[in-house]
């Protein structure tokens, strides 16, 4: 038998460097790095000439100044006398509004048109194919300008809601009015509210949060946690006696009277818009930059979401189906105990990409002039301060943090369902 | 003892199937209506199918070609008696306009042929079963169509009869022999056309030139610059070994493009001046800025992407991490905050007095952007890839280089050929994003279009247009990454 011994080390050369694979790869890195440390430091030398030859050293007190430009849609409170920063907020705020609106009829429409693409009836899965490829392969800006001008050119103007004999009316028993500025939709009121709270003062990012809201959805929380755990006790009982007791009528009641009961105590009602002079008042009033952005923006991504949807039903082999129907499952069950949880392993990484596209895609809004982070910071602070390199830093950290909260959260959901492999 | 038999003797004669379950019924009744539940999404299919048809198709069938403004448009269908109609006086008074922008009328043919020799030069890259002469054939019939649109003289006569005279004879050659002899000939040794690839690298520097024009001799320049690149690569490889003689041919072209490329072009220039007239980049529009953007951005992607992937892959922690930074911090931000890099800021990161393009700009920005999308793609393929391709490649005792080129990544890219793809279609469908910044691509045409005084009020047909000529190229190009995975399939069955 033969030992193998390492080669005797000889001496270090400085030709290793290049010939030896030790430190070859050292040296490579090295050179890597100083070769990006000379770029960035030649940019950054660059920039500051160039800012220095224009005057304007790089600063970010203009986020204190007053912004003098109105946003006509808005979650928080805001005048033209707030600083930048406030305007930024707003405009994130709008971002996070239609990212989330977006995000969750995308979902519905796209699972919905993907199962239907599924289905045996042949006219069904080809319309829904038509839907698909006419989505997907159309620019989502051209969606978006398009949805925006039929909505302007379509819809009538709120004058024409008036008089005896008005040329168009209020849809939905008089609640909802779609005119060509955008919807007015009710709006839930409580007459005994219970206040705000308001968050950090007088500070630039101070908002009020409703504590009806609040009230409101922690009920809904309690209630889902126990109804949950009705399911679990008639598990129990399943697993113990082979029947499993009649539990619907319990959840429903633990979710339905709770709510109802808090609604009543806080003299919920909707208040409805009305036609006051030559524009609605009352209710809530979405600009149609903002509905065009919404619409198109989850009819497009919904495209995507079908296709993700099934393919991760196709993805399952056709034996689970069986095996499942084999064991006496009815095909309801199949379909929430066997396909579903399988099938959601392979759709929610690619679903988590979409949601990151549909909150990047909302960017565009500054087509139609939705105020969202790219029409105020990045669009008219920009233009009116002249402060290019700031705005635009910090409107790139700011999608950078809303992307990677996002992918972060949905990775955390990814791993809760991800396949144990043992 | 009787004899009974309860067993048949003659079998009975085979029947037809009841009507209802063949033919058109049974496929109804199978496909359509089999439950009440599927009775009634059909139902619904054929009244959504019935209003879009009935809405769109008399709408669509409207006498307005030759309108000037909507105002006629309008007219002319109130005199057919109908309710609404389309507007087709827009398209056909603009096409030129959503086709080439502001792109000077003369020089048209520039941009049409280019357009056209991309697909000549794409087929080989693309296509594996289209031969060498029927390359070589369309190459020639689109340089004898073009020169019937080009300026007359003598010169374009004698060109025009040799490119008539090279396209009978490649037609002929083309129809003569068939497949099976062509390739029974070649495998005896008989000489082959050169191959049309070479074209393809051509085609890299002849489309620039034809866009833009100007002398020449630049685009000359540029490719002498990887011939010399590669020379010094040969030369040296011997006495200086692989990597000294790497870097250096890395260097010298870079050099020669910065400093001696100006001057040879201008001295070739002098001697023999040969160009097209200029075409500066602003008069660029419509779907040839889409397209000259889109088409750069991905040749240039692909390969930027490649290595972007190896580079989160390696094992070296610093290329890895400043991979990983990058790639991360495009993905994390939206194209159009990068278009708006790509508009104000990069003239302020560059040396003072540094002013170019705003179409090479968002080419850039476009790039970096598809490369770091192609990086996750790849390295989805790469992660796909089993343990025990990259170990049989050490185990051949491959370097790196050669294990990456001859094992993995024709197998990692296979993998994510659809991926690819759907990289490439978004990123021509996010070219639009240009409008934002003021490019005039097919959607800021369609502003100007609507803000025009005689076409105020038009929507569908204009924005119906270019989703066509949107759909046109992505439909093709998700058809054809359909086709390469069946043809790249190598599993048996």
């Amino acid at each position: 038998m033969t030992t193998l011994t390492d080669p005797a080390k000889g001496a270090f050369r400085l030709s290793m460097l290049i010939y030896d694979s030790r430190y070859r790869s050292i040296t490579i890195q090295i050179i890597a790095l100083i070769a990006v440390l000379t770029l960035i430091g030649w940019l950054i030398s660059n920039t500051a000439s160039n800012l220095a030859d224009l005057g304007k050293q790089p600063s970010f007190g203009f986020l204190g100044e007053a912004a003098g430009y109105d946003i006509n849609q808005r979650l928080i409170d805001y005048q033209n006398q707030d600083t930048h920063l406030r305007a930024a907020f707003v405009g994130v705020l709008n971002t996070l509004l239609v990212a989330a609106m977006g995000c969750v009829t995308a979902t519905i429409i796209g699972v919905f048109v993907g199962v239907l693409r599924l289905s045996k009836n042949w006219v069904v899965a080809r319309l829904m194919t038509l839907y698909v490829e006419t989505f997907r392969n159309v620019p989502v800006l051209l969606w978006i300008v398009f949805t925006m001008a039929v909505l302007i050119e379509t819809l009538p103007a709120p004058n024409q809601f008036r008089g005896a004999t008005p040329e168009a009316t209020m849809l939905l028993g008089d609640t909802v009015a779609l005119t060509n500025r955008g919807f007015y939709v009710p709006e839930p009121l409580f007459s005994r509210s219970i206040g705000d709270i308001h968050l950090f003062g007088a500070s630039p990012l101070r908002f009020d949060v409703s504590l009806d809201l609040i009230a409101v959805l922690a009920t809904l929380i309690a209630s889902f946690l126990i109804a949950s755990l009705i399911t679990r006790r008639a598990d129990r009982i399943q697993a113990a006696t082979g029947v499993r007791p009649r539990t619907w009528h319990w959840r429903l009641a633990v979710i339905v009277l709770p709510l109802a009961a808090l609604l009543a105590g806080l003299g919920f009602y909707l208040g409805h818009p009305a036609l006051k002079g030559f524009n609605f008042q009352g209710g809530v009033y979405m600009r149609n930059s903002l509905i065009a952005l919404w619409l198109a923006l989850s009819l497009y991504t919904a495209a995507f979401i079908a296709e993700i949807v099934r393919a991760g039903i196709l993805a399952i082999s056709k034996g689970q189906t069986e095996a499942a129907a084999a064991l006496g499952l009815r095909p309801r069950r199949v379909m929430s105990l066997v396909i579903l949880p399988q099938a959601l392993r392979v759709i929610i990484p690619p679903l988590i990409s979409q949601y990151l596209n549909l909150t990047k895609n909302s960017s565009l809004a500054i087509a139609v002039g939705y105020m969202d982070i790219t029409g105020t910071l990045m669009g008219i602070t920009l233009n009116q301060t002249g402060r290019e390199l700031e705005t635009i830093l910090i409107g790139m950290l700011i999608y950078l943090t809303i992307s990677l909260t996002i992918s972060f959260v949905m990775n955390v959901y990814n791993d809760a369902v991800k396949l144990r492999e043992r | 003892m009787t004899k009974l038999s309860y067993v048949r003797t003659e079998m009975l004669p085979e029947r037809e199937p009841p009507t209802s379950a063949t033919g058109v019924i049974g496929w109804m009744r199978q496909n359509l209506f089999n439950g009440w539940m599927n009775s009634l999404l059909t139902l619904i299919s054929l009244a959504v199918i019935f209003w879009l048809v009935a809405g769109l198709l008399p709408w669509f069938w409207s006498p307005t070609w030759n309108a000037g403004s909507l105002g006629q448009c309008r007219e002319i269908i109130a005199e057919a008696g109908k309710q609404s109609g389309a507007c087709w006086g827009v398209i056909n008074e603009r096409w030129p306009q959503m086709l080439f922008g502001f792109y000077p009328q003369d020089l048209r043919l520039r941009p049409t042929l280019a357009f056209f020799l991309l697909f000549v030069a794409l087929i080989p890259v693309l296509f594996a079963m289209i031969s060498r002469r029927m390359n070589w054939l369309l190459l020639v019939l689109v340089l004898f169509a073009a020169t019937f649109f080009g300026p007359g003289g003598a010169v374009m006569t004698v060109l025009q009869i040799v490119l008539g005279l090279g396209l009978a004879w490649l037609a002929w050659t083309v129809v003569a022999t068939d497949r099976a002899d062509r390739a029974a000939q070649i495998k005896e040794g008989v000489k082959r056309l050169p191959n049309p690839l070479i074209f393809s690298a051509a085609f890299v520097f002849l489309m620039p030139w034809l866009l833009w024009g100007g002398s020449v001799w630049v685009p000359v320049g540029v490719a002498l610059g990887f011939v010399i690149g590669w020379l010094v690569f040969r030369l040296l490889n011997a006495l200086i070994g692989s990597l000294a003689a790497l870097i250096l041919a890395i260097v010298t072209p870079v050099l020669w493009w910065l400093f001696l490329n100006g001057l040879f072009a201008s001295a070739m220039q002098a001697v023999l001046p040969y160009g097209l007239e200029p075409v500066p980049s602003r008069l660029f529009g419509g779907l040839l800025l889409s397209v000259t953007i889109g088409v750069t951005a991905i040749v240039i992607s692909l390969p930027m992407g490649i290595m972007l992937a190896l580079g989160r892959q390696s094992d070296l922690l610093i290329v890895k991490s400043l991979s990983v930074i990058f790639i991360e911090f495009i993905r994390g931000v939206p194209l159009i905050t990068l278009l708006f890099v790509a508009s104000v800021l990069l003239n302020i990161f560059l040396p003072p007095g540094t002013n170019f393009d705003i179409i090479l700009r968002v080419i850039i920005m476009a790039t970096i952007f598809a490369a770091a999308y192609m990086a996750e793609v790849v390295r989805g393929g790469l992660a796909a890839l089993p343990k025990g391709q990259y170990e049989a490649a050490d185990a051949l005792g491959l370097d790196y280089w050669k294990a990456q080129r001859l094992i993995i990544m024709p197998q990692a890219l296979k993998i994510s050929i659809p991926g690819i793809v759907s990289t490439f279609i978004g990123l021509f469908k996010d070219t639009t994003l240009v409008s934002i910044i003021g490019l005039l691509d097919p959607i800021g045409l369609s502003t100007s279009i609507r803000a025009d005084t005689n076409w105020n009020g038009i929507v569908w047909e204009l924005y119906g247009f270019v989703a066509l000529l949107f759909f046109i190229f992505t439909f093709s190009m998700s058809r054809y990454s359909m086709y390469l995975e069946r043809r790249l399939r190598t599993d048996h069955g």
